[in-house]
């Protein structure tokens, strides 16, 4: 008999087994004589149950999961391949609650298709919406992502369709596309999964961008952390130049567009666009003044539309779709969907694309089933290391970029991170401070001498030495490097600690009160 | 695709290479005519040698039209390039929030102080470097790790002791 089965490649899936799982279905099929296919996918992003397994049946794929490789002989002898019984059975994986309460858009092949394969992203939907592009012109393919309402995800929530509409307006004789997928924050792995689960989505939308604002040149500046990441967009730009979809007169439009791979070297601020265009130009990650603008002067001087994995991943559904269909989705004035990683101490992790406007306790409490450890939720650090931590008495506020600043926060880049009643809020704030000292470029002083003297200022605090004192130094330094800081780096380092000095202030007085 | 790297580079059996400037010209040339090259041009060197020695400075100057002041000041500023090689086993462990939420920088600090080692040290053997890195994008399975490149998911203390047991062995059958 010849069965297929999905197992993801996934960086998360690999880190919890998958690799040894499909050694052990390769081994057991020869043993019994089955002719296995094993496609290698993303992730669907439902982390506590990888390595999970699908078996292509008649009636769609049945999950199995999470399966250990001692499993595989069991499964095949329960008959897993017609979706048999087994205690690790998950059936149709669309059926699965995590996955059902989702509106996946930008993430609607991640874990389904073959993401070595362009023939398999154009039979799942994919090359809809750069056909559409080209029917529209470039102008039209402009406003329809400004009327999508589509806010950059990197963190910063600017409109990406304004960015676009500049630098389409530019007179230059060479534009270029940056992709920035230098996904630093902890607690955030959206651009790490789209690479590696759906990266023709992502070449389609820097594709998209390039004909819209007239660039020719795309680079994509990922991190080194990523090897798999890495492997699969390099992968991947091969598949899709060898399709016709890179190079010259694409798909018979006249349009010219290359793209390139470009990896980092352990540097956060690099995630900041202005350093990230330093840092691809070759030189020291340091952080420009704006203006100029990027639009108007990026890359080599030239215009440039640098956006994050998630906003370009999102482009080819707004294009497919139509824009109204995006903004139909949404909170206040956050459109569409937002993907949220929920991670760290949570007991369901994993991908959540939903629309904005659901709530930051029923993402932990609910969707995320509280801590993995089972005691109760104290802090959650939402936007990765420069967010803020909030306590549970803000779990009513939605997820929407204006409503978390208005209680002093932000979303970033999506990512939640759950700590348990565990945590020393005022570890925590020392660490925000040390990571700024480790991280910053040195151009400006707020943030290369104000995080070196936070940290100083955090132990004095914790050795309960002039605690009052102390705590007003705190709080003046947050201030200066708020308001002082060059970047975000800086400028958003008092989020963590100034929140955590705010709602958790006894974790900064304990040691004086001993 | 199997990957097997180590610190992000392709992973050797045997020690790295000695500094051979014949072939440091010929990987720098190969990237000096891009848009943008010397951050590939130092990947390679690393990928090659394992670090990126003093003695590559003036090529690379040579080859991008720079000063030696800006070539050190690119190498300086990035993480990633050592000035000599790591161990010959790599273990990148993550320090950042979503790790520290499980208990990863008690973790950190045992195996830190068992092995004498601060971050960023060798041991003695030459065996293994532990390096602090911040977010591999792990964070649904904490504590993460990078061990020679492959991922490690909700490591604990006895598969840390596994870890470093191997990277001993290792290296006494090699």
């Amino acid at each position: 008999m010849s069965a297929r089965i999905y197992l993801p490649r996934d960086a998360g899936a690999l880190a919890l087994g998958a690799e040894a799982v499909a050694a052990a279905l390769a081994r057991e099929a020869r043993a019994r004589g089955v002719t296995l296919e094993i496609v290698r996918t993303g992730s669907r992003g439902l982390y506590w149950l990888e390595p999970m397994l699908e078996v292509a049946t008649p009636s769609g794929r049945i999950a199995y999961g999470p399966v250990a490789a001692e499993e595989v002989a069991s499964l095949f002898a329960a008959d897993f391949l017609a979706g048999g019984a087994h205690p690790k059975h998950l059936g149709r994986p669309e059926e699965i609650p995590f996955l059902k309460r989702q509106t996946r858009l930008t993430f609607a092949r991640v874990g389904i298709v073959d993401p070595a394969s362009a023939a398999d992203y154009a039979a799942h939907g994919g090359w809809l919406g750069l056909a559409r592009a080209f029917a529209l012109g470039p102008a039209a393919t402009v406003e329809e992502v400004v009327a999508s309402g589509l806010r950059g995800r990197g963190g910063a929530g600017f409109p990406t369709g304004i960015k676009w509409r500049t630098a389409a307006g530019a007179k230059a004789a060479r534009k270029y596309v940056v992709c920035n997928a230098d996904e630093g924050d902890s607690g955030t792995f959206a651009d790490r999964m789209i690479m590696e689960g759906d990266p023709f989505v992502l070449i389609e939308g820097m594709l998209i961008a390039g004909y819209a604002v007239g660039a020719s040149k795309g680079y994509l500046y990922t991190r080194s952390e990523y090897p798999h990441a890495i492997a699969a967009m390099a992968a991947a730009i091969l598949a899709a130049r060898r399709a016709g979809f890179l190079g010259e007169n694409i798909q018979g439009s006249g349009f010219a567009f290359d793209l390139e791979v470009r990896v980092g070297a352990g540097a956060y601020v690099c995630g900041e666009e202005t350093a990230l265009l330093d840092s691809l130009e070759g030189k020291r990650g340091m952080v420009r003044a704006k203006p100029p603008l990027p639009a108007l002067q990026g890359l080599f001087g030239q215009p440039t539309v640098i956006n994050n994995v998630i906003s370009l991943a999102s482009v080819p559904v707004i294009l497919a779709e139509g824009a109204k269909a995006y903004q139909d989705l949404g909170h206040g004035r956050s459109r569409g969907t937002m993907p949220v990683q929920l991670a760290g101490n949570i007991r369901y992790p994993g991908l959540f694309e939903a629309a904005f406007g659901v709530t930051l306790g029923e993402l932990v409490e609910e969707i995320g089933g509280g801590t993995a450890s089972g005691r109760p939720a104290r802090a959650v650090q939402v936007g990765g290391p420069l967010g803020a931590y909030f306590p549970r008495a803000l779990f009513d506020t939605p997820f929407d970029y204006e409503a978390f600043a208005a209680r002093d926060g932000l979303i970033g880049h999506g990512g939640v991170v759950v700590f348990d009643d565990s945590v020393d809020m005022a570890v925590q704030a020392r660490f925000a401070m040390e990571f700024c000292a480790i991280e910053s470029c040195g151009k400006c002083t707020p943030c290369r001498l104000g995080s070196t003297r936070g940290v100083e200022v955090m132990d004095r605090i914790r050795e309960g030495r002039d605690v009052e004192k102390n705590l007003a130094l705190i709080t003046d330094l947050c201030e200066t490097m708020k308001f002082g800081s060059l970047c975000a780096l800086g400028g958003f380092t008092p989020y963590p600690v100034m929140s955590a000095l705010t709602h958790f202030r006894a974790d900064f007085t304990r040691a004086a009160a001993a | 695709m199997d990957i097997a790297m180590t610190d992000g580079y392709p992973r050797h059996a045997q020690p790295e290479p000695a500094w051979d400037a014949a072939q440091a010209s010929a990987l720098i040339s190969a990237e000096a005519g891009r848009e943008g090259g010397l951050l590939p041009a130092l990947h390679a060197l690393m990928a090659a040698f394992g670090c990126v020695p003093e003695a590559a400075e003036p090529l690379l100057a040579s080859a991008f039209n720079l000063s030696r002041a800006e070539i050190t000041g690119v190498i300086g500023f990035y993480h990633d390039f050592r000035r000599a090689p790591a161990g010959r086993h790599v273990l990148k462990l993550c320090r950042a929030e979503a790790c520290q939420s499980m208990n990863g920088a008690a973790l950190a600090a045992d195996l830190l102080a068992r092995l004498g080692l601060e971050w960023g040290g060798t041991t003695a053997d030459g065996a293994l470097t532990v390096e602090p890195v911040y977010c591999l994008g792990l964070c649904a399975m904490p504590p993460a790790a990078l061990f020679d490149g492959a991922p490690i998911g909700r490591l604990e203390a006895r598969r840390l002791a596994a870890l470093v047991a191997d990277a001993s062995r290792v290296e006494q059958t090699a």
